[in-house]
């Protein structure tokens, strides 16, 4: 009895002491969230709220609003955005580029990575070659492009040539003005597509090749033993077992496209397009960054419709998918 | 094991074989189709070299062309055909790089101050995050774990608007601060470092509680240490960010005290006071500046880049 006495206050001690770290177990949690939940509640919660509060607020002005100025609600900023000319200037550019660009870079890359599957000297060499891309500054390396595409001097009777120019005389071709003033809509298309694929190999090779390495080599064997033709063997084995990677690279291809930006940057500057013809070959994002200081409102509007086409481009191909995908 | 056979270096003008459809056994003499199916065999090699070859050299060519063109004293970069190798290597180029307006000295300085503490407090929030995610048990995990998922799903440009505004009220226009915090938690990092707690078996964490060690402590001696790989992965791909970005960092710090290496880099015109042309040889040295660094960590780091690229999908 004398002993449960004196031992009955340091129990209850001990008890305090797991109370007290129960308390504490249950808010740790969020002691450790802390930062980025501050973080992520100023510069990614508050601005999506914000985001669709200054697009449906007419003339919406962050400066005025800081001076106690009120705007109206209303769709002007939407309605105002796909009356605008520059705006679906842009919209086009990013629909063509991304069209143009998804499915080349997608095929080649998936006849790439067969190839580098295929053969075992040299493989590491080529994987590391063509991974090559990815690591690299994309406005530094579309700055050289703009060199190789490029003439100097007068168009008519250029100083020189440029080396792409170089090479199409060289084969018998005639040269094209490719990126100076006066270039044709078309040439300057081209030039940002093979540069955006180009870009665009290294992280669909390095995926698709990743899932070909995983494939069981047992389908292969039986369709040799059934003697199927390669090319047979690649749309009937390759391309089905492929599919979930093929659909994700697909889908991050588009969302990537939609978001083109700063490959034409690299290329033609910040005028976002050839000299003498400024803002012809803008992007959605560009045209986001071009209102951001002066009508946040459109901006917002703009970042609005780029989401949703994002969410229902990614939808399609997440639908698409699901019917071709085959396991 | 036709590893003698393949040929070391294709000729890219040899023609490319069409595969050739294999005919089924019973109806050849076994010994023939043994003969046909390796020239098939080593036709298809040959194919195969020639497209991985062509298709290299285009991949290599603009590297090769910013080497050389940077080499290049401005008079033979103007002549009308280019030339393919300089005549003469023109060093002053990369002098004209860093001592012209363009200020790399600075803007390497600027942009490596960015790189590293943005890295290291990132590095922070993530592992901690992380482990909340993983380790710890409150009340709404799942739903809040899910909430920022879906974050990754909007466009980063529909962010920005908000956040030019707000950068500008806190008054931080113009400072490290800009560059910094706001890209400070990267959801994506998270969800990586989250899934690879999650494999460290549970026991670990469990031995560790009897023996009484805190959830802190397990954390940076067990978990951290485990998780280098990963760790390492996400570094690199921070510090490739901070070398490659570009809109915010123009939007928000353009002034030379904190201008980051590619908004100088494109600003900058190049051009040469005596001809009053754009010194292209100069421009092109700064880009072989710029782009070395990223070309070396690469090469060391292959493994942790490619690791963490392939779950990404997100450049730089």
């Amino acid at each position: 009895m004398t002993k449960e006495k004196t031992e009955k206050p340091v129990l209850t001690d001990e008890q305090k002491k797991i109370r007290r770290k129960a308390i504490f177990n249950r808010y740790k949690a969020w002691l450790y969230l802390l930062p980025a939940i501050v973080i992520l509640l100023i510069f990614t919660v508050w601005p999506i709220f914000n985001t669709i509060r200054m697009a449906l607020l007419k003339n919406y002005d962050s400066m005025k609003e800081l001076g106690g100025m009120s705007f109206e609600f209303g769709f002007d900023n939407f309605v105002s955005v796909v009356h605008y000319n520059k705006f679906l200037t842009c919209l086009g550019n990013t629909m063509l580029l991304t069209i143009i660009t998804v499915p080349v870079s997608t095929m080649l890359a998936l006849l790439v990575a067969v190839a580098l599957n295929s053969i075992k000297f040299l493989r590491r060499a080529f994987q590391t070659i063509f991974f090559l891309p990815y690591v690299t500054n994309s406005i530094a390396i579309g700055m050289v492009f703009m060199t190789m595409f490029q003439m100097i001097g007068n168009i008519n009777n250029p100083v020189s040539l440029g080396i792409i120019n170089s090479i199409i005389e060289a084969l018998g071709g005639t040269r094209v003005n490719w990126v100076n003033v006066g270039s044709n809509y078309w040439a300057n298309i081209t030039v940002l597509a093979i540069y955006i694929i180009w870009n665009a190999l290294p992280f669909k090779i390095l995926v698709l090749l990743g899932g070909l390495q995983g494939v069981n080599k047992q389908y292969y064997d039986a369709a040799k033993v059934d003697g199927a033709s390669r090319w047979r063997i690649f749309w009937r084995i390759t391309v089905p077992l492929l599919s979930p990677m093929i659909a994700y690279v697909v889908i991050t291809g588009f969302i990537g496209g939609f978001k083109e930006y700063s490959s034409i940057v690299g290329i033609f500057g910040d005028t976002m397009g050839p000299v003498g013809n400024k803002g012809s070959l803008n992007t959605m994002v560009g045209f986001i960054y071009d209102n951001i200081q002066e009508n946040q409102g459109r901006a917002s509007a703009a970042a609005l419709i780029l989401f949703a086409i994002i969410l229902v481009v990614t939808m399609i191909n997440l639908y698409v998918s699901k019917k071709k995908v085959h396991y | 094991m036709e590893k003698e056979n393949t040929p070391e270096t294709t000729i890219p003008s040899a023609p490319t074989p069409q595969p050739a459809p294999i005919k089924t056994m019973k109806e050849k003499d076994i010994k023939s189709v043994s003969v046909k199916q390796r020239v098939v065999k080593i036709l298809v090699q040959v194919g195969l070299y020639t497209f991985l070859t062509i298709l290299a050299i285009s991949i290599l060519f603009p590297f090769y062309w910013m080497l050389i063109s940077s080499l290049k004293t401005l008079t033979e970069y103007n002549e009308t055909i280019p030339t393919l190798w300089p005549r003469q290597f023109c060093w002053d180029n990369y002098v004209t790089a860093f001592t012209g307006e363009l200020n790399l000295g600075r803007l390497f300085l600027n942009t490596v101050i960015v790189g590293v503490v943005s890295t290291l407090l990132s590095l922070v929030v993530t592992i901690i995050s992380a482990f909340a995610f993983a380790r710890l048990e409150f009340k709404g995990k799942n739903l809040m774990f899910g909430a920022l998922l879906a974050t990754m799903m909007i466009p980063g440009e529909l962010f920005t608007i908000t956040n030019y505004i707000t950068v500008s009220a806190f008054g931080w226009l113009n400072t490290f601060t800009v560059l910094i915090v706001p890209f400070l938690v990267s959801v994506f990092y998270i969800y990586l470092l989250r899934q690879n707690f999650m494999q460290i078996p549970n026991e670990l964490y469990l031995a560790a509680k009897v023996d009484g060690t805190s959830d802190f402590k397990y954390l940076w001696r067990v978990m951290v240490p485990l998780s280098a790989p990963t760790l390492i992965s996400i570094t690199i791909l921070k510090m490739m960010g901070a070398w490659n970005s570009y809109i915010w960092p123009l939007l928000v710090a353009n002034d030379s005290a904190h201008k980051l290496v590619t908004v100088g880099l494109r600003g900058t015109a190049f051009v040469d006071l005596a001809t009053n042309m754009i010194n292209y040889p100069a421009q092109m040295a700064a880009v072989v500046i710029v782009t070395i660094p990223l070309l070396l960590v690469f090469i060391f780091f292959r493994k942790y880049i490619m690791r963490g690229v392939s779950r990404s999908g997100i450049k730089g």
